[in-house]
């Protein structure tokens, strides 16, 4: 897939023959200021000039609204002009994997997770039919339903919310993805789902410091919303909430405003709010073979786990940051304890951002110079068995704490092919030796997701568990 | 010089942008303006007005940008261009005694280092491979104009400082040990009234010395660890176990009496190699102002929250002896702070006396009320106040080690 950025190759069968995935990886890889969007979309959002001026309100949140912000200096005949050029960038809804995991990381989060309150399987399959369907015109950049926001019967309540109206796709991702909780309640199965529960899904272990609230872990269905701006981000989180009412309710959700992680070598890597770089040694988009070994799940070894291939497991944590005592911390100090430079995120031990951390290498006193309670390290794939995952978290502050403090931090998110070999051991050795956690961080949220692979041109969320 | 009408611009000189923005918006209004800005922002009796000395340091080599500088605060910034770890060192004109040094460089990496130097004849040398005598070069420190606030016997009061600490940690360790057995032995007989009443003063010698303490990583989780701190299989044991049998929560099972004694033999028998290894500790004036930080982070992080005492709720009482602990590592500095920096050492006395003062109010006969006993609204003011002090004490370290 020549130039293209995206890891989402239609499947040979059926890709081929949905048009709209291949129009849309096309758009895609050449969105920046491309006027190309879904070519025939009876729905697409509208653009108004009020819906510019609103645009404006946002505040630069992504080239949409920066470009937006441009236009309000010129006159009608510019603003009309705006549709044709305003960028309507669309990542493909269909293929084989799931969007939002490989896709370059979009630098807004809005994930919820959702508990199902009803225990009827048509009900369920229902509603990850709505959602497909909601999903699918969302990230195309349409409104939902088959009225949208302004369309519909004027006594009744528009389908869509229509915040977003006027803000194009924004490179929306959708991913979903199912929680332990979905597969089985007090000790017995749900939704006839016996059997079908991925043995790699497992009850994650307490982790030494673990502070989890509650309303803030686990969960039955997981939506992780990325876009470029925080608006699309959020309406795609409230109008699937608003489809699944009566069927789901909204466990947690969480905001986050900017990416700390690369996921394409053609990113440059973001910092968080420690104000040091994250994941410089990040799995990229690029790394196929990579990919295969260490994020996209196997069949596992039963039948009624066999629909998870192609899929992956991902791991959130809300990890609030003491940012305030972190603040009042020596460069020294903190340098020591992510074993890295805070300007250029070289190793400790030389080199450059990229260069590779040599942790033989000695300094006075024959210490390491990359401590051997440095984040850096026990993160590293050579401490780890050489397991890799593929980060893509996000800072995030929700407002203070309560005591004079922000509650900011990382809402840490990872996709991995098997959470029991590439998550458990690193998470259990860095909550027991890493400095950095034991001083600066504390895990308030946690939750672990089967995520199934991608979805095709008629089929549904998850439609491989059902079958 | 512009007339006493004209605004006085200034901008810290170390944005380039901010500094350009400056000079854009001065030239615009009075051309003569831009010089005034221009004295302003020159930082006086420094020789960095053009930026730290650079140095470069390869295998072979270690260039520097200048041979001499004016007396005040030098900035160098250590390039390693070797294959090799490096090291700079600004030494006496003895070549021994080190003024200031920056280690454990790795290559391609720079690193600051800031010394403040008094006029006369110094030596530099970058050390790649970190060994032998390192590459020497001839420094000159020629005088500013600027006298040197740094007394003669600085060094002398520095190590007065540390020997107090040490002398403290000692003393409190000690007091710890001798604790620990009665309230051990109290706690195995069961009289569980009388553990009670020391557990929370007991514990106070171990939370002023709380940084010390925490430097024997193995101990540490032995004597204080809570249950949440724990891995899965670990055993749990110290101060918070007993912590939770003696102020049991609703349906908790009570230890035996022979758990009791295994737990209480364990406090003793590691509070007794806590106070050894103690002993042999070695302190710096580095470690005496990081401690204090680490104090204050400690009742930022837990006491503040009522974290710490899941059970007792006796958070002040540890919030006390942190406190404590930091203020007698910051006076056993101050003699040697003062010379320094007189005006941080008022600001640390006057935050340290507020933070005490609001502490006191909610003193209760010999300790203090619960934390549960506190509103809201006091926590408020505590952690406001710790805030207070907190933000300051972090500059200790680097007040009276530059």
């Amino acid at each position: 897939m020549t130039g293209c950025p995206f890891n989402h190759e239609p499947e040979a069968p059926d890709g081929g023959s949905g048009p709209s995935a291949v129009g849309l990886a096309g758009a895609a890889a050449g969105s920046a200021g491309s006027a190309a969007g879904p070519a025939s979309e009876p729905a697409k959002r509208g653009f108004s000039r009020r819906g510019l001026l609103s645009l404006a309100g946002i505040g630069g949140a992504g080239a949409v609204a920066g470009l937006a912000a441009g236009y309000l200096g010129h006159d009608a005949v510019a603003a009309s002009a705006a549709p044709a050029t305003a960028p309507s960038s669309v990542v493909p809804f269909y293929g084989e994997r799931q969007a939002g995991i490989v896709t370059p990381a979009q630098d807004r989060l809005h994930m919820a997770a959702f508990d199902v309150t009803v225990e009827d399987r048509a009900a369920v399959i229902k509603l990850l039919k709505d959602w497909t369907a909601a999903a699918e015109a969302m990230t195309a950049g349409r409104t939902t339903g088959a009225t949208g926001a302004v369309d519909g019967p004027y006594d009744a309540p528009p389908e869509d919310t229509g915040e977003a109206l006027d803000l194009g796709a924004g490179n929306l991702t959708l991913t979903f993805g199912f929680g332990p909780s979905f597969f089985e309640k007090d000790g017995k199965a749900r939704f006839g789902l016996e059997g079908r529960r991925p043995d790699a899904l497992i009850d994650l272990p307490h982790f030494p410091g673990d502070a989890l609230q509650p309303e803030r872990t686990g969960g039955d269905l997981v939506v992780q919303a990325c876009a470029d701006d925080p608006q699309v981000a959020v309406h795609a989180i409230r109008n699937l909430a608003r489809i699944g009412f009566g069927n789901v309710r909204v466990r947690w959700s969480q905001l986050g405003f900017g990416r700390t992680s690369s996921t394409s070598r053609a990113q440059a890597t973001p910092r968080n709010l420690f104000g040091f770089k994250d994941g410089t040694a990040n799995l990229k988009s690029e790394d196929t073979s990579l990919l295969d070994d260490h994020v996209w799940a196997t069949a596992g070894t039963r039948p009624g786990e066999a629909w998870m291939s192609g899929g992956s497991y991902l791991v959130s944590r809300r990890i609030r940051m003491l940012i305030e005592i972190w603040d009042r911390t020596s460069l020294r100090e903190q340098e020591g304890l992510i074993g890295r430079t805070k300007g250029a995120g070289a190793p400790l031990s030389g080199g450059e951002e990229f260069s590779v951390p040599d942790f033989g290498i000695k300094g006075r006193d024959g210490e390491p110079l990359i401590a051997l309670d440095s984040h850096v390290r026990l993160a590293h794939a050579d401490q780890n068995n050489g397991v890799k995952m593929l980060r893509r978290g996000y800072n995030y502050t929700d407002g203070s704490d309560g005591v004079g403090h922000l509650d900011a931090g990382l809402f840490f998110i990872a996709f991995v092919k098997d959470p029991r070999t590439h998550y458990v051991p690193m998470q259990m050795a860095m909550a027991k030796s890493d400095r950095l956690a034991l001083e600066y961080l504390k895990h308030t949220g946690s939750g672990l997701f089967a995520v199934p692979p991608g979805f095709k041109p008629g089929g549904f969320i998850g439609d491989g568990l059902f079958t | 010089m512009p007339g006493p009408t004209l605004p006085k611009i200034s901008f810290p000189k170390k944005s380039a942008a901010r500094k350009s923005l400056a000079v854009i918006a001065a030239a615009a209004a009075v051309p003569l303006v831009l010089s005034g800005c221009t004295d302003n922002a020159k930082p006086s009796g420094s020789s960095a007005s053009a930026g730290p000395i650079q140095v470069t340091s390869t295998t072979t080599e270690c260039k520097i940008s200048a041979t001499s500088a004016a007396s005040g605060n030098l900035s160098f910034a250590v390039k390693n261009d070797g294959t090799e770890v490096t090291e700079f060192y600004l030494l006496a004109e003895d070549g021994l005694r080190i003024v200031g040094e920056v280690e454990n460089i790795g290559p391609g990496l720079t690193r600051n280092l800031v010394v403040t130097a008094s006029p006369g004849k110094y030596t530099t040398a970058c050390k790649p491979g970190m060994q032998g005598d390192g590459i020497r070069s001839a420094f000159q420190v020629t005088d500013s104009g600027t006298k040197s606030t740094v007394d003669a016997d600085f060094q002398k009061l520095v190590d007065t400082g540390v020997q107090q600490y040490t002398a403290y940690v000692k003393d409190q360790t000690e007091q710890l040990v001798t604790g620990t057995k009665a309230f051990a032995d109290a706690y195995a007989t069961g009289d569980s009234a009388k553990a009670r009443d020391l557990y929370a003063s007991t514990r106070m010698h171990w939370e002023r010395i709380e940084p010390v303490a925490e430097s024997f990583g193995d101990l540490d989780p032995k004597l204080d660890a809570r249950e949440a701190d724990l891995e899965p299989g670990q055993t749990w044991t110290g101060w918070h176990r007993a912590e939770e049998d003696l102020f049991p929560p609703t349906g908790y099972t009570a230890l035996s009496a022979a758990e009791r004694q295994a737990l209480a033999a364990q406090l003793v028998a590691d509070t007794e190699e806590l106070g050894k290894r103690t002993r042999t500790v070695e302190l710096s004036a580095d470690k005496l102002g990081n401690g204090a930080k680490e104090l204050l982070d400690e009742v930022a992080r837990g006491k503040v929250t009522g974290e710490e005492e899941t059970w007792s709720h006796t958070d002040l009482w540890d919030f006390q002896a942190n406190v404590d602990g930091a203020r007698i590592a910051f006076e056993n500095l101050k003699p040697a702070l003062t010379q320094k920096d007189a005006a941080l050492a008022t600001s640390l006395d006057e935050k340290f006396a507020a933070l005490q003062a609001e502490l006191k109010k909610h003193s209760k006969g010999y300790g203090f009320v619960y934390y549960n006993e506190l509103k809201p609204a006091d926590v408020q003011q505590l952690a406001a106040l710790v805030d207070a002090l907190g933000e300051p004490l972090s500059k200790l370290t680097s007040a009276v080690v530059l």
